[in-house]
């Protein structure tokens, strides 16, 4: 006969035939129909329903029967408050019963009655229990208290039961103790600061008392108490050690963690020369070991723990290697783990051994292991110098294996190691060229391609190699489309002759086709250096880079420190400091470790170990991308912050910021050479766009590049990055953003056209309204492909000066009509004035004079220019670039007199005079001119050019 | 502390659950069944599962993952270690831990849970106690309750529970005094290619089944009691006495339990019973390979080697074995890809051997992991660390107790590699 027999009955009228054998006369039947319903109940099957014939049961001297209710109640009484009441009676008079165990158990049960009404009636049963003469009761009770809390703080603490729970911390009996610890630590986990547990000499010292006599799992509450206490010195510390030590050698495991924990933790108190500290870091090792032959679980947790233990204290289990080495049957957590640890003990005197269990694990079955142990063998290599060689001829049989993954793995290991020992195995370069083929994964194509960039030299056919890729490239993942992109470049500049036109390739892949800000950021910068100084782009791109560092993945050392005292929680399994993740845990305490005894010490940080990998913080490695993120933030903070100021309705979008200076430094090319003059139209000036299209227009780009190098750029003038002027939800999906430009003599609207509606667009064409100065296009907008959904085009339109002429207000608004095949839209936007000074705008000294003095005084106004920190030659400069021409200066009493002039494109003159005074970032700007409504404008752009 | 606790089978069917404070949803352990699902084999399921709300700490025993949950920062090997102490008891009382065993017991079992819980904190997990609290159940005893409706249930509280020696109770007699102790040492040994040792340590226990009156009090000592460097003992064990005498002295639980273990480390030289010679091979066409096994006595200290298997863990593209045993039967099971060769006692003078071909999958690529080889073997009246008992003396009881020592010496996790 089993108790499989209670699930027997599972037809309709159960309940019902459950009630009547409750009610029944006969003991032994009651007893077997309360049997079947917490069988029942066990399965999950409802059985509330019965709640009052059980509890008819509780009024019971067959411990059995009364035990059975007990259950039942603790289960359902929440569900039903009200009858729950009806059994508070019965509890109260167990708890005066003669019989220790049915007190015990009737103030356990009533704990675990999760209903507010009944907690009420508990106070003073569970009082009386507290004080019981019986040790069995009282530890019962103990317990009671945190459950208590659990559901009615308030209570607890009006009735005084911690205070109680705290006088119990000093009972005769040890099992008593241990569960007030227990209960108490409990509690003081919702109360942080409560200093529930004050813990001092005498405390600690029942405590130690308790700990040799308790249950180990009372052992367990005990010595995580322990840990939390501070010693007030070395010798206290030393005498803790002593008494907690034997705890390393008992059977349950929870117990050992714990022990540890409290001697990591004291350990640091004592002085270091010691003979103590030598012994004690002896004995920490067997059991560390021994915790390694337990069920598996037990084996992962240990190895959590281990884990920050060898990083703190190293010298523990530096002998041990051996018995990290992986099982083949270890399940899959053990193993990683233990190749985890495996690693950070590696030394130069157990490497070969390392070595080879690590080959042997190369060839597992398990993917996941084989490509960690694959990636050991590369950290193996960067953290022992001697032993680099072996490694990299370890991962070539390797490579030689021809698995897939391990190939993968292998090759993006390698790179590190290049990292590591720059110029010395690139005789392996041509084994890993020939698995180029095999390479799927995004790392490890990554990590190919980094190699053959950075060896570009060596490798004869690099450009092929490189080229094979770049067919794909929208097809790869962001990591190598950059890392391709990088290569790309560094190959051109150590090889310019035969790549130009991959090179070309590549940029305007990452620059046109990509939907990729950090792709076409770079692609840009790339762009940009290459065209202004190849000289510095070698500098920057082919830069010596930092070595890695030894061990990437240490922990922080103040983590490290808080995880030590964490020893054996979830903190340690997770290596999280407790506050990050345990939502029981209200704000735990960061705990520290003691510092050293003894003032001499002091200068001996406590987390330098003898051969310490932790001494100093790992180098953080500024990854090429971060310092191109650098760049691009040094070159584009100036524009973002000034630009609102002078045309109010380029608000600034987040529009490509780079797009307008790349073709300002191309179209100052462009115009230089008359070769490619105004004749061809649009043409030129929308290279970029069309460059994607037909790669023939390319070839002027290396041209282009060569001439940056060689002539050096003109400063061209300022241009504000593109602002959005047609929203692409007026205008049927098309979005017009753009800026103005004068390169060269000739002013150029630069138009980025994006297409965000489902359809493609062609057939593009603008026309502006008549405006104050002429301006007009001086070609067809040059669209050549059609504007496909998410796609953007960038287009540089000329403009003439000779259009119809109207006054318009503001002076500089222009407004603009853009047609494709689906409509024609309207918007209208602001120039800079500066786009109409012309170049021959340099009065001369005798005409100045006499246009200044010529001019009415009323015609003069005045500006102040603010937070200018330039002294007047770089100022002076810097207008010029703009057209604003210095005709003379004079210096005053420390005061510096510009006098300037500017011509529009339609004739008139524009005279000032800046007054600079050294020390004062305030410029002073009188402004003469015979038609004065534009000298508003004019300060507009002395401050716009200054200001950027 | 411990909240909850799911037991969940093989199949993912939960078909037990019991709650130390308010009730948790069983649908927490969808979380479970997403990381088993994951792990693929049970065996590799994450021992610690972290839920938005609960972190879920389970093990693996006898087909039963026992997952508990728990809310607030607890030491996961203390709810480790608990869980395992569960699965014993259970073994204990119904004579093996098994979905079956567990349902036709479900009474005792949640009697069981309650009386070694309370509100998360262990309160009885010492099996001694826990009999006087539940009587485990004999076909017998329910059948004497049948008849006059006593319960399984003890009426008084166990003595044990709050004396300084929790694990004995009192008043214990018997007609036959007898105590016997058993040193089972397990050799963890991974051997390579060629037969080198690359880690080798010894785990060792004594077990010991005492059935004495009273309140006896032993000291057992060793010849050799250096050797013991890493022990665990049963708390029973007067540790100072250990540290200043290297004796174990103990007042004993009554009948069977495990007083102290330990461990010999991959430092000291572990002997080696066996060598193997082996040579399994895969040809790169035709689809076949070669295997190859000698087995060979190596330190065996004048021993006989019995229970000898071998176990090789194939490729998955291993479809058969047609191979020929010179002693003891094979058997490979194509389903799990098992080869067991169970070869008996082991005879220096005719050394087994088992040699033959293996059939691949048509058409497969040459695997490319090398199977590992397991080895069991058994060596009776032999410790192999050396380890040998001195004396047992007995103090605190006038009767004369039987005494017996045995030794045997097994292979653990013994594992050459090809």
């Amino acid at each position: 006969m089993t108790d499989s027999k209670y699930f027997t009955t599972t037809k309709k009228g159960e309940i019902f035939e459950l009630k009547a054998e409750l009610n029944s006369d006969k003991k032994e039947k009651k007893k077997e129909a309360v049997k079947k319903v917490i069988a029942s109940m066990t399965v999950g099957k409802d059985v509330s329903a019965l709640f009052p014939d059980v509890v008819n049961c509780m009024q019971t001297d067959n411990l059995e029967l009364k035990k059975l209710v007990y259950l039942y109640l603790m289960n359902y009484a929440k569900s039903q408050p009200d009858m729950a009441i009806m059994a508070v009676n019965t509890f109260v008079k167990d708890c005066e019963d003669l019989n220790p165990l049915i007190r015990a158990l009737a103030v356990r049960t009533m704990g675990c009655i999760r209903v507010d009404k009944i907690t009420e009636y508990l106070c003073e049963p569970l009082r009386k229990c507290l004080k019981d003469e019986d040790p069995y009761v009282r530890k019962t009770a103990a317990v009671c208290v945190a459950k208590l809390h659990d559901i009615n703080a308030q209570l607890v603490e009006d009735q005084g039961f911690l205070d109680t729970l705290k006088d119990l911390i000093s009972d005769s009996n040890p099992m008593v103790v241990a569960n007030a610890v227990a209960a108490l630590s409990e509690i003081a986990e919702s109360h942080p600061n409560s200093n529930l547990l004050d813990l001092n000499p005498q405390t600690i010292n029942k405590l130690l008392t308790a700990l040799n006599e308790c249950t180990e799992w009372g052992q367990i509450f005990i010595l995580d108490c322990l840990a939390s206490y501070l010693p007030r010195d070395d010798r206290e510390s030393q005498s803790i050690c002593e008494r907690v030590t034997p705890r390393l050698s008992h059977a349950n495991s929870a117990v050992v963690l714990s022990a540890v924990k409290v001697l990591m933790k004291f350990m640091e108190m004592l002085p270091k020369d010691l003979d103590y500290y030598g012994t004690l870091l002896k004995k920490l090792a067997p059991p560390l070991v021994t915790l390694l032959s337990a069920e598996p679980e037990l084996q992962y947790v240990a190895l959590r723990n281990i884990n920050l233990i060898v990083q703190k204290r190293p010298e523990i289990l530096k002998h041990e290697m051996k018995v990290f080495f992986v099982k083949y049957n270890d399940p899959i957590y053990v193993k990683l783990e233990k190749l985890d640890i495996m690693i950070r003990l590696a030394s130069q005197a157990n490497i070969a051994q390392v070595l080879a269990e690590l080959k042997e694990y190369a060839t597992e079955v398990d993917v996941d292991f084989v490509r960690k142990a694959v990636r050991a063998i590369g950290r193996c290599a960067i953290k022992v110098e001697q032993s680099a060689e072996r490694c990299v001829s370890t991962l070539l049989d390797l490579i030689q294996t021809k698995v897939n993954y391990v190939v993968q793995e292998a090759i993006v290991v390698i790179k590190d190691i290049f990292r590591k020992y720059p110029n010395k195995y690139e005789s392996v370069i041509a084994t890993l060229c020939e698995n180029l083929d095999s390479l799927d994964e995004p790392e490890a194509r990554a990590a190919m391609i980094w190699i053959v960039g950075e060896y570009a030299e060596r490798i004869d056919n690099a450009d092929e190699l490189l080229e094979s890729f770049l067919e794909g490239f929208h097809d790869e993942s962001t990591q190598v489309q950059l890392q391709l992109l990088t290569a790309i470049v560094k190959l051109f500049l150590k090889k310019p002759t035969e790549t130009q036109e991959l090179v070309q390739q590549v940029l305007s892949l990452a620059t046109q086709d990509s939907d990729n800000p950090d792709l076409r950021d770079r692609g840009y910068i790339y762009w940009r250096l290459l065209s202004t100084d190849p000289v510095a782009a070698k500098e920057v791109v082919l830069a010596e880079k930092p070595l890695i560092s030894e061990e990437t993945d240490l922990i922080e050392p103040t983590l490290l420190e808080e995880l030590i005292c964490h020893i054996g929680t979830l903190a340690s399994v997770y290596h999280k400091p407790p506050s990050a993740f345990v939502e029981g845990s209200r704000g735990v305490q960061h705990k520290r470790l003691p510092p050293r005894a003894g003032s001499g010490e002091s200068t001996e940080s406590p987390d330098v170990g003898q051969s310490g990998p932790s001494e100093a913080p790992p180098a953080v490695i500024p990854s090429q991308g971060d310092l191109l993120g650098d760049l691009l933030n040094l070159d584009l903070a100036p524009p973002t912050a000034t630009v609102p100021s002078v045309q109010p309705s380029m608000q600034m979008g987040a529009m490509d910021l780079l797009g307008g200076g790349l073709d300002s430094l191309l179209g100052g090319d462009i115009g230089g050479s008359p070769s490619m003059g105004a004749g061809l139209g649009a043409a030129p000036a929308a290279m970029p766009a069309s460059l994607g299209g037909a790669p023939a227009v390319g070839g002027g780009l290396g041209d282009l590049f060569d001439l940056g190098g060689g002539v050096g750029m003109p400063t061209g003038s300022y241009v504000a990055p593109k602002t959005v002027w047609l929203l692409a939800m007026k205008a049927k999906g098309l979005e017009i953003s753009g800026t103005f430009a004068r390169r060269g003599g000739i002013i150029q609207m630069d138009l980025s056209l994006t297409n965000k509606a489902m359809s493609v667009m062609t057939d593009f064409a603008i026309q502006f309204n008549r405006n104050s100065f002429g301006l007009a296009p001086a070609g067809p907008l040059q669209v050549l492909t059609p504007l496909s959904p998410n796609q953007t085009i960038d287009v540089s339109l000329p403009l003439s000066t000779s259009g119809p002429v109207m006054k318009m207000e503001p002076l500089n608004n222009l407004q603009v009509a853009v047609k494709n095949n689906i409509d024609v839209f309207y918007f209208s936007c602001q120039y800079p004035l500066s786009l109409l000074f012309v170049e021959d705008g340099k009065m001369d000294r005798q005409v100045f004079l006499a246009t200044w003095k010529d001019i009415p005084n009323d015609n003069e106004a005045q500006f102040q220019i603010k937070d200018i920190h330039l002294n007047s030659d770089v100022a002076s400069n810097k207008l010029q670039g703009s057209n604003i021409f210095t005709i003379a200066k004079r210096t005053v009493e420390g005061q510096d007199m510009l006098y300037q002039s500017v011509k529009l494109t339609n004739g008139i003159w524009v005279l000032a005079e800046m007054r600079i005074q050294t020390g004062n970032p305030n410029y002073t700007l009188s402004i003469k001119c015979r038609a004065p409504e534009v000298c508003p404008f004019v300060y507009q752009c002395y401050e716009l050019v200054l200001k950027n | 502390m411990i909240h909850s606790l799911f037991l969940i089978n093989n199949a993912g069917d939960l078909f037990l659950e019991k709650h130390w404070k308010s009730v948790i949803s069983r649908s927490v352990c969808d979380y479970f069944f997403e990381a088993r699902e994951k792990a693929v084999e049970p065996d590799n399921v994450p021992p610690v599962i972290r839920t938005p709300h609960h972190y879920l700490i389970n093990i693996y025993r006898e087909k039963i993952f026992f997952v508990s949950v728990i809310q607030t920062e607890v030491p996961p090997l203390f709810v480790i270690e608990f869980l395992h102490r569960v699965a014993e008891t259970f073994q204990d009382y119904f004579g093996e831990c098994s979905e079956s065993t567990i349902k036709d017991n479900v009474v005792i079992v949640y009697e069981l849970l309650e009386e070694m819980l309370d509100n998360g904190f262990p309160l009885a997990t010492e099996s001694n106690i826990l009999k006087e609290l539940i009587r485990p159940p004999t076909i017998l005893r329910s059948m004497v309750n049948t008849i006059t409706g006593s319960s399984n249930v003890g009426e008084t509280l166990p003595t044990g529970q709050l004396s300084t020696i929790p694990w004995r109770r009192a008043g214990v007699k018997y007609t036959n005094n007898e105590a016997y102790f058993d040193v089972v040492e397990e050799i963890d040994a991974i051997l390579d290619k060629s037969g080198t040792t690359v880690f080798a340590e010894i785990q060792g226990v004594i077990d010991a089944c005492v059935k004495l009156s009273g309140m006896p009090d032993l000291t057992l000592s060793f010849m050799n009691p250096r050797l013991l460097d890493d022990v665990s003992f049963h708390p029973c064990v007067r540790y100072k006495r250990w540290e200043s005498e290297r004796v174990i002295s103990f007042v004993p639980p009554d009948g069977n339990f495990q007083l102290m273990s330990y461990h010999i480390s991959a430092q000291n030289l572990v002997a080696i019973p066996v060598y193997v010679k082996q040579n399994i091979s895969f040809f790169e066409t035709g689809s076949s390979g070669r295997l190859d096994i000698t087995v060979g006595p190596k330190q065996t200290m004048g021993k006989t080697v019995e229970g000898l298997v071998v176990t090789v863990h194939m490729p998955k593209v291993v479809l058969s074995a047609n191979l020929n045993a010179t002693q003891g039967t094979y058997n490979y099971d194509p389903v799990t890809k098992i080869l067991v060769w169970d070869i008996g006692k082991l005879n220096p003078q005719k050394l087994p051997n088992l040699k033959g071909s293996l059939s691949l999958q048509s058409g497969a690529p040459k695997p490319e992991e090398n199977p590992s080889l397991n080895i069991d073997l058994k060596i009776q009246q032999l410790a192999i660390s050396g380890l040998k008992v001195n004396r047992l003396d007995m103090y605190g009881e006038k009767y004369k107790p039987f005494k017996g020592v045995k030794y045997v010496t097994k292979a653990g996790k013994f594992q050459v590699r090809t």
